[in-house]
């Protein structure tokens, strides 16, 4: 018998009231939203209970959005996978711009772990929690977030490229 | 110089320092180092161990990290295939379909069945390109070089198939937003025959040399090995967690590109040790064998793209002779075509296991965010712990037998 | 197919013969010997070190050229073959590798992202690892056909079998390397 969505929602209506909202069904995915502070008991349920049984941390990534409200300008997305049912779901956290920190998933899915860390390399978003939490794919040394819609793709102190030729102004680029 | 090359914090000094066997003899630091013989790629590991047995591990990975994920970004969709094959570069054509059909899935469009059966045959091939080499450079890696050099013969009549579809050996960027560029030359079709005949006695040949070796055997049972829970737990997908015993392949769970129109079986280990991976690997290969046979058998005439001229790059032919065509093959490359405002996540079965495309779009010409969900980066955290206690040169086949391909661990 | 001959003895070097000697320059004579034993070092970062595990293989075999046993340790290999692209993060491994590789030493740089970055113009790659090591031949490619591997390392044989035996302490060379800040 197929999970269905309406269950999904109504279960975690029932348990999480406001912390859970947004539901909307894109594409093949139930995609909602849960508050940055409840993430990891949202999690836990999802994976604990007996008619949910989302076994399976399918992804985890982090979001930019510099045009939104500041309270909104990051997020960190979240994709779980039920193996029995075959449904999928994603999460959205959205956090703040001034100091992004959400609480480590990392104890329930051992998946996190890495992941956590890629999205703090590449956001700045802070995971409470987290045993390790430092760079993971750039050099240990950056600084800055290299993601982030702000910094800029190419290396700034390349010699190699005129920019000229490119059709690139202060203006443009 | 030097200090660039270890963590930042050196806590296994403080470890040393405290902890001392029962003898006195003490622990010591191991540089697994980002240039190793026998790591595929460049990553690093740093082992704390007592004499040959490995106490502790802590891997270093991003000395390939090439920001693909900012550089799609600033990339219309076409442009993004280049950067997709250099994933998991020895079975890109799997990358690149796959990149494809999360546009089509996000655009709506539907693909004819001529196009899927073709789609499912070039990547079942680089399956198999991708097992072959897996294996093969295990059995170099624990010693035994032989079967390399008989099964790389046969990634070069796979090359020489890719290069009669598309052009390139190892890089394809092959087909297009809703099929293929061009149909298969009936030189493809010739080829890909020719190899179904005769690569299964050679990879007969390769299994024989290793799989009941007493050696072989010896090297990698309960190598490290990972229970089932933890393999989930860790994120795993693929031949590493089909070895550990759970049935979880993509092309079953969520068939895409007609993979329901065929008969296959899924191979499933017991232990999840190195030669469990092995083994499932090997029987993945006879599987897929199966499945190209029988896609060529049911091979349906028709279309080999979807006729979406908003998408789909015009003949070439037609680009230099018809103003239209050449109009179209101009905004579609730049990506002036409409996009719908939509996020789509869609995964394939990649040689390695789930590889997933995030796709964020804001209707214009370039994704607001692409994230691939890499099934290398993911599994191999559970690394240190798989060798944990092991021996030195069992930490070796473990790595090698995981399969962890630098380019899709960085991207 | 096309009229190349094959090749079964390397000619001999220009010279004087006779009953039972051979008289020649000792820079030809080490010069051959130098080109057709070439041990490579194979730095394989990502796709173009398929490629050479390709030229490795039976089917276009680097064996015959010379290089048949790959060298893994620096102190131990002439040619240090850089195939794939080089992170920033990679880069000061590249370099401690090559300053450990003893005279005479040859770089070959295979593909388009060790050349030049290739297409990856980001924050994290170094656009070329000339920037960090003198190189003697640029392989382009993306990645380039093992015939084209093989062509370079012919190119540098070509270079090798030319060299002086006094070029590694030849002012020219000193100049070069201080370019590069190697000692």
């Amino acid at each position: 018998m197929a999970l269905e969505t309406t269950t999904i929602q109504s279960s975690l209506n029932d348990h999480f009231e406001s912390a859970v909202s947004d539901f909307q069904q894109i594409h093949d995915i139930l995609t909602f939203e849960v508050d940055a502070d409840q993430i990891a008991k949202v999690m836990t349920f999802l994976r604990d209970d007996a008619t949910l049984r989302f076994n399976f941390l399918t992804d985890l990534c982090g979001m930019h959005f510099p045009d939104a409200d500041p309270s909104r300008q990051f997020s960190v997305v979240y994709h779980m996978h039920n193996w029995v049912d075959n449904v999928r779901i994603r999460i959205k956290c959205f956090l703040p711009a001034e100091n992004p920190t959400i609480d480590t998933v990392s104890t329930i899915f051992l998946s996190a772990n890495w992941q956590e860390r890629e999205t703090y390399d590449f956001f700045g978003i802070i995971f409470k929690g987290h045993p390790q939490l430092k760079r993971i794919l750039n050099m240990d040394e950056m600084v800055s977030f290299p993601m982030r819609k702000e910094f800029p793709l190419e290396d700034g102190g390349r010699t190699d490229k005129d920019d000229r030729f490119f059709g690139r102004t202060t203006d443009n680029c | 110089m030097s200090d660039l090359l270890l963590p930042p914090e050196l806590r296994y000094a403080d470890i040393i320092e405290k902890r001392k066997n029962g003898d006195g003899s003490e622990l010591s630091i191991l540089n697994l180092g980002p240039t190793h013989p026998a790591t595929h790629g460049i990553f690093q590991n740093i082992l704390l161990m007592d004499g040959e047995r490995i106490v502790e591990g802590e891997g270093t990975v991003g000395y390939i990290h090439r920001a693909f994920e900012k550089i799609a970004e600033n990339r219309p969709f076409y442009q993004i295939t280049p950067l997709t094959d250099r994933m998991n570069y020895c079975s890109s054509p799997i990358n690149n379909m796959g990149w494809w059909m999360t546009l089509e899935k996000a655009l709506n469009i539907e693909v004819p069945k001529r196009a899927q059966y073709l789609r499912v045959i070039v990547m079942e091939l680089a399956r198999i390109a991708d097992h072959i080499i897996c294996n093969s450079v295990l059995g170099v890696d624990t010693g035994a070089l032989t079967g390399f050099l008989y099964v790389f013969q046969y990634r070069e009549k796979i090359y020489e198939i890719y290069e009669e579809i598309c052009g390139a050996r190892l890089t394809t960027n092959m087909g297009r937003i809703g099929g293929f560029e061009r149909d298969w030359s009936p030189l493809a079709f010739e080829k890909l025959n020719t190899l179904l005949e005769e690569f299964p006695p050679i990879w007969q040949e390769f299994e024989n040399l290793l799989a009941r070796n007493r050696i072989f055997m010896d090297r990698t049972i309960d190598v490290g090995p990972i229970s089932a829970e933890k393999a989930i737990s860790y994120g795993f997908t693929g031949p590493n967690l089909r070895a550990a015993g759970v049935d979880y392949d993509i092309r079953v769970m969520q068939p895409y590109s007609s993979y329901e129109d065929f008969e296959f079986d899924i191979p499933v280990g017991k232990s999840g040790d190195t030669y469990d991976r092995f083994c499932v690997r090997n029987a993945e290969v006879w599987e897929s064998l199966k499945i190209i046979k029988q896609a060529l058998a049911k091979l349906p005439e028709g279309p080999y793209h979807a006729d979406v001229p908003d998408y789909y790059l015009p003949p070439k032919d037609e680009v230099y002779h018809n103003m239209e065509a050449l109009i179209y093959h101009f905004k579609i490359v730049m990506g002036e075509v409409p996009v719908p405002v939509t996020e789509v996540y869609h995964p394939v079965e990649g040689g390695n296991g789930e590889l997933g495309f995030y796709l964020v779009t804001d209707g214009s010409r370039t994704p607001y965010r692409l994230h691939f969900r890499r099934p290398c980066f993911i599994y191999y955290q559970a690394f240190n712990e798989m060798v944990k206690g092991q021996m030195l040169s069992d930490a070796i086949a473990t790595l090698s037998s995981l399969n962890v391909i630098a380019g899709e661990l960085d991207a | 197919m096309s009229d190349s001959k094959i090749i079964t003895n390397a000619p001999a070097p220009e010279g004087f013969q006779g009953e039972g000697f051979f008289a020649g320059k000792l820079s030809d004579v080490v010069g051959m010997a130098r080109a057709n034993s070439l041990w490579p070092l194979p730095f394989a970062t990502s796709c173009c070190g398929i490629e050479f595990m390709a030229t490795m293989a039976s089917h276009y075999d680097v064996a015959r050229f010379g290089s048949e046993r790959m060298s893994f340790s620096p102190r131990q290999a002439d040619m240090l073959l850089v195939m794939g692209t080089i992170a920033k993060k990679m880069a000061p491994i590249l370099r401690q590798v090559y300053e450990q590789m003893a005279e005479p030493r040859w770089v070959i740089s295979v593909g388009a992202c060790a050349c030049s970055g290739g297409i990856f113009d980001t924050y994290s790659v170094l656009q070329g690892i000339d920037k960090i090591i003198p190189v003697d031949v640029y392989v382009p490619g993306c990645p380039p056909r093992p015939e084209q591997i093989l062509d370079g390392i012919m190119r540098l044989q070509d270079l090798v079998r030319s060299e002086s035996v006094r070029r590694r302490s030849s002012p020219e060379y000193t100049e070069l390397l201080a370019s590069y800040n190697i000692k």
